[in-house]
């Protein structure tokens, strides 16, 4: 099957410096496909070079196998969702879903009827003669999809759309895009530097940095085996800790810390006795416990004492020092069992080895 | 049509070449004027007859330049003072209006604000003669009534001044108020907290928020007034202002010194604009 | 409201209400009753609408009335459609430090006399002028091209001397132009010539009413240009009020054509206001 979207070996330098540097993805048909990136890595270069508003200095943009380069914005089948939606504010909600198809030349009353059919798409039926400053947020949202789904594009841009909206309904809206895009079966490549949001929608996600493609993946492969340290640090939390490897047999490894401490874990590529070396552990993966017993089934077993319990609902942590004076994290469980936990007191905590991910350093 | 958008290469060289000529456009004019002031002629006309600075410092017939010229330097003199005159009385009014319409509400102020905002859409001729009828009505009603013959309502600075404060405080009510409604009245809270009658806070805190505005508005309210020629023709008196005396000039007939004149008031005036950025840069 | 505020508002209320009473309401009012009667004889006077009849059936003032506005509508059209490109380079085009240069480049002749201004018109346009002398140095012209004293000549005095009033209002209101509602408009399909008619246009529409208000009451008002460059035999308006009050004294017959310059502006700025449905408050303040 073609994909829908393709970027070959794209390149963007503005001046001296490379924003986007040797890009290639594929987005095949019907996939919610996400770019995750912290802001200034490139993801919007991206975006507006497959929208047309930027030229790639090399490399080829193909939309249903074929190139776009030499397609200016408005004849792509591409839309896009801007950042801050760029609704026109100087037309009613109709008219905005409806300028796209006046462009086509359609017949006015069939532009009426799509309008009509996309505004009931949206569960917005009857809004088409409201301004648009009367719309909420949430449903502003809605009608600049909509706007782009009249023109059923082949690929549509998603621009970081969710950031101007509260906590709550950004929850919200994320729930109703992945039902969007399911209902409208078409590709989406959504932007975003909002973890959770790629997350939770994404059936593929590239994270990016400085220029690059770190790691394209489902949630869980990015999540579970991060291949890069970037990647292991940006997606999720983790404790760290850097040193020097003393054994490895094929992906299991020994490693002494900086501060002294011996620890085993898993390898992601290859790796050999001497190499510099950081080992991420997450939150969620370290067991507490009261005694050294409970844990003795873990290959990494630490004691510690209690310095701060962050209480954050589900999210709750607890700050334990361990016995060279380092402070880790841990994900605090509310089964009850640590009800009773406070400052000062002293704890066991372990974790397995498949747990920890180690990566080769730069020396 | 913004940069981002492709467009052909022609287009951008047509586009690029209109705002060209537009500017050579506001700028055509200007020069003529400027270049002729150095003509070693009778008229700021073709042919060029040499370079000279006789029509800025000649002393002699019939290059006698600007500053040896009594009529435009007392128009010059004339001109400051009612301009200086204007700006004062119309930046102390613009001040009093801009803290009256956002510090109280009361029956009537939209009424009133529109009303306030009317002197910048009467044609400035109208507004002369309506105050040249005005107050000629009441110096005959004072003659009829005392006897007594007011000098001052006839045309003359007075009635100029106060032609050209009528429309002016309009602007400098815009421009003050512009910059009051930016101001956080929580400043003012602050200082009577900390101890400030109301009058002190305001003095000791709004006021020097407001000054870069009323500054601004001094130097819009000073050029405007000497620049103005529609209402100062109507209520002109003996004393003619600078623009009412190159005017009668130039209907005799124009010498290089209308040139040499034109060019100090351009300096002038772009120096005035220039310390205006300056400060509200600093 | 407590004592001191009372003390305060009418401390503050009594310059606004002198200035607005004494200086333009009441001067109006008086003029209006000026323009309103009739002189019988030396010293006594009478009530009546004979200067407002005599203006609007004598030719030579209701033709110098109607053409007046006309003209001014026309010097209003053909700013703004000379501004408006201009406006638009200056504020989606143009960036950062050539922006601001363009922008002061536009405000400097402004800051210089209307007088000036039209003198230098005068100078370029004369029969001994810059342009009658660069068309026969081409050979364009055999002899001396007189150019000044036509209408002509002063359409482009008129939209010069008010050219900022329309390029500062457009090049606000297009600066406020969101950049990705342009780029929208074209990812939807639009090409230059739509996404300027639906969406350039209509958001620029605040700063058209605006700079077109002010450039035709301008206009409407000029007195230096028609009298310096247009002909002779084509009166303005406000020359002819100018002639009733100093030159005839008939101050009963200019209050009237300065009652008739009044009404008429008004007219025109309310049809605008009332056509674009916005108030005098946002189009001027």
């Amino acid at each position: 099957m073609t994909p829908d979207l393709e970027c070959a070996d794209l390149v963007k330098r503005f001046g001296d410096t490379t924003a986007v540097d040797n890009v290639s993805f594929s987005v095949p048909p019907g996939s919610f496909f996400s770019i995750l990136g912290p802001s200034g890595c490139g993801k919007t270069t991206i975006m507006r070079m497959i929208a047309g508003f930027l030229d790639p200095t090399s490399g080829d943009i193909r939309i249903k196998g074929g190139s776009v380069l030499d397609t200016p914005p408005n004849k792509r089948p591409v839309n896009m969702v801007f950042q801050h939606l760029a609704l026109f504010p100087m037309m009613t909600i109709a008219d905005n879903i409806g300028y796209g198809l006046r462009r086509q030349k359609m017949p006015k009353d069939q532009i009426a009827r799509k309008v009509d059919e996309a505004l009931d798409r949206i569960g917005l039926p009857g809004i088409g003669g409201r301004k648009v400053d009367e719309l909420s947020g949430g449903q502003k949202q809605r009608v600049a999809i909509a706007r782009c789904m009249v023109l059923e594009p082949d690929v549509l841009l998603l621009d970081e759309p969710l950031g101007a909206l509260d906590l709550k309904l950004r929850e919200h809206m994320k729930v109703e895009l992945k039902a969007l895009q399911a209902a409208f079966d078409t590709t989406f490549v959504y932007i975003t530097h909002d973890q959770s949001e790629a997350l939770v929608m994404s059936d593929q996600i590239a994270v990016m940095n400085a220029g690059r493609f770190e790691q394209v993946g489902t949630g869980q492969d990015l999540y579970y085996r991060p291949d890069t340290p970037f990647v292991a640090g940006f997606i999720g939390e983790a404790n760290r800790w850097k040193g020097r490897i003393e054994r490895a047999e094929g992906s299991a490894l020994e490693m002494r810390t900086e501060t002294g401490l011996a620890m085993r874990a898993t390898a992601t590529g290859t790796l050999s006795p001497g190499d510099t070396a950081e080992i991420f552990v997450r939150p969620e993966s370290i067991r507490l416990a009261a005694t050294a017993e409970a844990l003795s089934a873990f290959d990494n077993q630490l004691q510690g004492t209690v310095t701060s319990i962050l209480f954050n609902g589900a999210a709750s942590r607890v700050l334990v020092q361990d016995s060279v004076g380092e402070t880790l994290e841990v994900t605090l469980p509310q089964s009850g069992e640590f009800a009773n936990l406070k400052r000062g007191d002293t704890l066991h905590i372990g974790w397995g080895a498949a747990q920890a991910t180690c990566f080769a350093v730069a020396a | 049509m913004i940069p981002t958008i492709p467009s052909s290469r022609s287009f951008r060289l047509i586009y690029g070449g209109y705002v060209l000529l537009f500017f050579l456009y506001l700028a055509l004019p200007l020069t003529v004027v400027a270049v002729f002031a150095f003509n070693d002629s009778q008229f700021p006309s073709l042919p060029w007859e040499g370079f000279t600075w006789n029509w800025f410092f000649g002393d002699t017939r019939p290059q006698i330049g600007v500053f040896h010229e009594r009529g435009i330097l007392r128009a010059v003199g004339t001109s400051g003072f009612v301009a200086a005159c204007v700006a004062l009385l119309s930046v102390s009014v613009g001040t009093t209006n801009a803290f009256l319409f956002n510090r109280y509400e009361f029956r009537g102020k939209g009424a009133l604000y529109v009303l306030m905002l009317l002197p910048l859409v009467v044609p400035g001729i109208v507004l002369g003669i309506s105050i040249l009828v005005f107050s000629s009505t009441l110096a005959n009603g004072m003659w009829d009534l005392a006897q007594m013959d007011i000098q001052a309502l006839r045309p003359g600075l007075l009635l100029v001044i106060l032609g050209q404060f009528s429309f002016i405080t309009t602007i400098a009510t815009l421009v003050i108020t512009a910059r009051l409604q930016k101001f956080d009245r929580t400043l003012e809270d602050a200082a009577l907290n900390l101890g400030a009658t109301r009058l002190t806070a305001v003095r000791t805190i709004t006021i020097p928020f407001l000054m870069p505005a009323m500054i601004g508005a001094v130097v819009v309210a000073f050029l405007m007034s000497f620049e103005n020629f529609n209402t100062t023709l109507m209520l002109v008196g003996s004393d003619a202002p600078l623009t009412i005396a190159m005017f009668d000039r130039l209907k005799e007939g124009s010498t290089p010194l209308l040139n040499a004149v034109s060019l100090l008031l351009m300096l002038g005036s772009s120096l005035l604009a220039l310390v205006v950025i300056l400060f509200q840069r600093r | 409201m407590r004592l001191h505020a009372r003390i305060g508002f009418i401390l503050l209320l009594t310059p606004l209400v002198l200035w607005l009473g004494l200086l333009i309401v009441i001067p109006h009012i008086d003029m209006l009753l000026i323009s309103l009667r009739e002189r019988i004889s030396f010293g006594v006077y009478e009530t009546s609408t004979t200067h407002y009849q005599k203006a609007l059936t004598e030719p030579l003032y209701l033709r110098t009335f109607w053409r007046t506005a006309v003209m001014s509508v026309l010097a209003t059209a053909i700013t703004l459609l000379i501004a408006f490109p201009v406006a638009y380079y200056i504020a989606k085009m143009a960036k950062g430090r050539l922006q601001q240069v363009l922008f002061m480049l536009c405000l400097i002749p402004f800051y210089v006399s209307e007088l000036v201004r039209t003198f230098g018109w005068m100078i370029l346009l004369r029969e001994t002028g810059l342009i009658s002398n660069l068309l026969q140095w081409a050979g364009l012209a055999d002899q001396p091209v007189e150019m000044l004293y036509t209408d002509a000549a002063m359409m482009v005095g008129l939209v010069y001397t008010s050219m900022l009033f329309m390029v500062v209002p457009l090049v606000t209101t297009l600066e406020s132009l969101d950049d990705s509602v342009v780029e929208a408009g074209y990812d939807l399909g639009g090409n230059g010539l739509s996404v300027l008619r639906e969406i350039i246009i209509p958001h620029a529409m605040p700063g058209i009413v605006s700079g077109c208000i002010v450039v035709f009451m301008l206009s409407l008002g000029n007195y230096l240009t028609p009298t310096m460059l247009g002909g002779k035999d084509s009166l303005w308006f406000t020359e002819m009020i100018y002639n009733q009050f100093i030159v005839r004294s008939n101050w009963e017959l200019g209050a009237t054509f300065g009652f008739m310059l009044l009404v008429l502006s008004s007219v025109i700025v309310w049809g605008m206001l009332r056509l674009t449905g916005r108030t005098l408050q946002e189009t001027m303040g």
